[in-house]
């Protein structure tokens, strides 16, 4: 199962939810307003940390770059292009966008 | 008509919703019409001033720039929430640096970004006459 967040987890709950449903060995993509998610020492750091420890966890470089937040990108977080986005979707049978 | 002091209260990350940049422009137009503008930045509103924006990849304009014309409209009354900024990793030397420049001090340049916290903001808005929410 490929999981996709759009939404500012520091706006909306959807990211939370998604860690609190997704299996191990799911992969978790941020797109949009759902990269925020990956600034390193922010308040839900350890939150993210935890996740990573059952699920990949994965950003959109385009929607990082656009938000300048690039240079925050906490460590473990695999940062994808348009292009990987593409294959991570074709990588899994399912996809779930959390809204 | 009189001066209405106008706050501007910005809580939206820049792209993935038009609050933000539908809030630039008012301002803006706003201060055309010499109002007594004051900006807010709380929430993810506060990644509206992020400097380093790069929109290429995303086909949307990257009006980040914007922001620092706002002390040559005379809006140089711009206040960042602290706990905002900590709950989000970032600190003020990650959002541009606005200024402005006082005339009565033979032009000098000076900050237009102010840090507050939570009991600076509720004064905010109770000092202005309209608040404005974006």
């Amino acid at each position: 199962m490929l999981h996709i967040i759009n939404k500012s987890p520091f706006e909306k709950n959807s990211l939370m939810s998604c860690f609190a449903c997704a299996k191990e060995g799911s992969a978790i993509l941020l797109i949009e307003d759902g990269v925020y998610g990956v600034i390193a020492n922010s308040s839900i750091a350890a939150d993210i940390k935890a996740a990573m420890a059952k699920n990949s966890i994965y950003a959109l470089s385009a929607d990082v770059n656009a938000r300048g937040i690039a240079d925050k990108v906490m460590d473990g977080i695999t940062l994808i292009d348009y292009n990987g986005f593409v294959d991570l979707t074709c990588d899994h049978e399912k996809l779930q966008s959390w809204l | 008509m009189s001066i209405k002091k106008l706050l501007y209260v910005n809580r939206k990350a820049p792209y993935g919703t038009v609050y933000a940049l539908e809030s630039l422009e008012v301002v803006l137009i706003g201060a055309a019409f010499e109002q007594d503008v004051t900006l807010l930045f709380m929430d993810d509103g506060v990644f509206q001033l992020a400097k380093g924006q790069n929109t290429t990849a995303i086909d949307n304009k990257n009006f980040s720039p914007t922001y620092m014309a706002l002390g040559d409209y005379e809006v140089n009354k711009i206040y960042v929430d602290q706990q905002s900024l900590d709950e989000r990793g970032l600190s003020l030397d990650d959002l541009q640096h606005l200024v402005w420049e006082d005339e009565d001090e033979d032009y000098a340049e000076k900050d237009s970004i102010i840090i507050v916290d939570r009991a600076q903001i509720a004064d905010l808005m109770e000092e202005n006459d309209v608040v404005l929410s974006f």
